[in-house]
């Protein structure tokens, strides 16, 4: 299967008034097209840069970043980013706010085809009869479903999504989750997805990979077995447990609390 | 708007309006001290023509000045609030130019262009109102989350689209909520030049002849106008929110 991202040996600084400060340093990722990897390390290691190297929001000081083979040096439009904090514009109803790509990508859908397309996404998410309400109006995890669709109207080739189910509650985010495999079902996308939730990683991706400290570099990736359509069931299965467990060392290593041998 | 938005301010309007009088009867006070609202009446039936003409003179010089405060506002809300390094140049001489109590500043005005009084009256209405209106909208733009931006970055926005389709709807809150200060500041301005100027137009000049002949419940009668015109514009300006910006509006 051909890389449809591909970050070789990416080394990045941000200038601060104390001088250069590395956030990644030796990155090396690769997603398949129709992958979905999930991104986790300890806070502030440079997660985030990482979302907007793919982005083309930010062009790394060394290596590079190819998605389909073309060298990111630029945003492209073939991306669809969804935050922890859901950015829905509060004067426009939900439909509008899920049209707003559309209104800058050039698209093949006609103006009807667009709304019937959003439309079509908002009740794949469950916000049927919710398009013509304000953000206002809505809780937080139909925001950020909302959010998702106006990520996916484009139909983009990758879909970043940074802590998307950070800020929402327990029973909210499994909800969403079960939501994200309905929809990646339906609408076919290549997903990078940052996080701090490790049973969140394992239920939705196909790869993990655990970023070191910072100055971040690929430190371990795990995969996660195929085994059909997931249920969150499958999170209290011996098998997860003993990823969970894997990946919870690799973070320990990560934060520098246990040497690199020391794990099992 | 509802029965209750129009009859619960005009009660509040007549319940003021018999308290003073109510204050005016029980203290005694003769009309040179403190007039009353049924001494005014007189006042306006001798004077009417003069109050329209007055009127009129005051409340399209202050409209005037406050356009360009707008303009020249928004203008130096968008420098201060894209550019960081504007915002550090552009603030302190903001602040200072704001401090200078603009009363000083009518004899100069007065003085630099002598006989252009429309000109000066528009010109103090101005300068003592654009100052909230650039810094709401400088605040408005560079408090601007970074997702926002990012969201339509990524798309491949240009910086203008990013403006138009978030930046400035997002701020419309904020330059309402300044609008609404810089109107009666507006007034302040033009009745500054007005009565420290006085050169025979407006509600100010008014004043000023009903101080000099005496006429006391004229100069009362000139304050309550001068009130009336300050509550009609806030209320276009409340009328414009609605429309541009009620979306903000969380009450209904």
């Amino acid at each position: 299967m051909e890389n449809l991202i591909e970050i070789k040996a990416v080394r990045h600084s941000y200038r601060t008034a104390s001088g250069p400060l590395p956030v990644l340093d030796g990155l090396e990722m690769s997603v398949p097209e129709g992958g979905f990897v999930a991104v986790v390390g300890p806070s502030g290691c440079g997660k985030s840069t990482l979302t907007r190297l793919v982005a083309g929001l930010l062009i790394p000081d060394h290596g590079e970043v190819y998605v389909h083979g073309t060298r990111i040096t630029a945003p492209r439009s073939n991306v669809g980013m969804a935050f922890q904090n859901p950015v829905l514009l509060e004067w426009r109803t939900i439909l509008q706010n899920v049209l707003l790509p559309l209104e800058i990508v050039p698209s093949k859908l006609s103006k009807a085809e667009g709304e019937e397309r959003a439309r079509r996404l908002l009740a794949l998410v469950g916000l049927e009869g919710f398009e013509n309400k304000r953000p206002s109006e809505l809780s937080g995890g139909m925001k950020q479903r909302a959010s998702l669709c106006r990520a996916l109207i484009h139909s983009p080739e990758v879909l970043i999504l940074d802590e998307p189910f950070g800020a929402l509650d327990a029973f909210t985010r499994e909800d969403l989750w079960q939501i994200m495999h309905r929809v990646k079902a339906e609408e076919p996308f290549t997903g990078v997805l940052i996080t701090h939730d490790l049973r969140e990683s394992i239920f939705l991706a196909d790869q993990v990979v655990v970023l070191s400290g910072r100055p971040a570099k690929t430190q371990f990736v795990l995969d996660v077995p195929d085994t059909g359509p997931r249920t969150l069931d499958h999170l209290y299965t011996p098998e997860a447990a003993a990823m969970l467990n894997t990946l919870r060392h690799q973070i320990e290593i990560a934060q520098g609390r246990v040497p690199a041998g020391a794990a099992a | 708007m509802t029965g209750r938005q129009v009859y619960v301010p005009v009660l509040a309007v007549i319940v003021f309006l018999a308290l003073w009088e109510a204050l005016v009867w029980v203290m005694g006070w003769p009309n040179y001290k403190m007039a009353s609202p049924s001494d005014l009446i007189p006042a306006y039936q001798k004077y009417w023509e003069l109050f329209l003409v007055m009127g009129w003179q005051t409340l399209w010089r202050t409209v005037v000045g406050l356009l360009l405060a707008v303009v020249f506002g928004i203008a130096l809300g968008m420098i201060m609030g894209f550019s960081r390094v504007m915002r550090d140049a552009l603030y302190p001489l903001l602040v200072g130019f704001n401090a200078v109590p603009k009363a000083t500043v009518v004899p100069i005005v007065a003085l630099m262009f002598v006989g252009a009084h429309d000109f000066n009256t528009v010109l103090i209405a101005f300068m003592i109102s654009f100052f909230p209106i650039a810094v709401s909208v400088s605040i408005g733009l560079s408090t601007l989350e970074p997702e926002y931006r990012d969201i339509l970055r990524s798309l491949g926005a240009s910086q203008a689209t990013i403006f138009w389709k978030i930046a400035l709807p997002k701020t419309l809150p904020e330059f309402f909520g300044a609008l609404k200060v810089a109107v009666t500041l507006a007034f302040i301005g033009t009745n500054l030049m007005e009565i420290v100027s006085p050169h025979g137009r407006g509600l100010g000049a008014l004043f000023d002849s009903g101080k000099t002949n005496s006429d006391y419940p004229l100069m009362f009668a000139v304050l309550i106008a001068l009130a009336f015109l300050g509550i009609v514009l806030y209320y276009v300006v409340v009328a414009l929110e609605r429309i541009f910006a009620g979306w903000a509006d969380r009450t209904a």
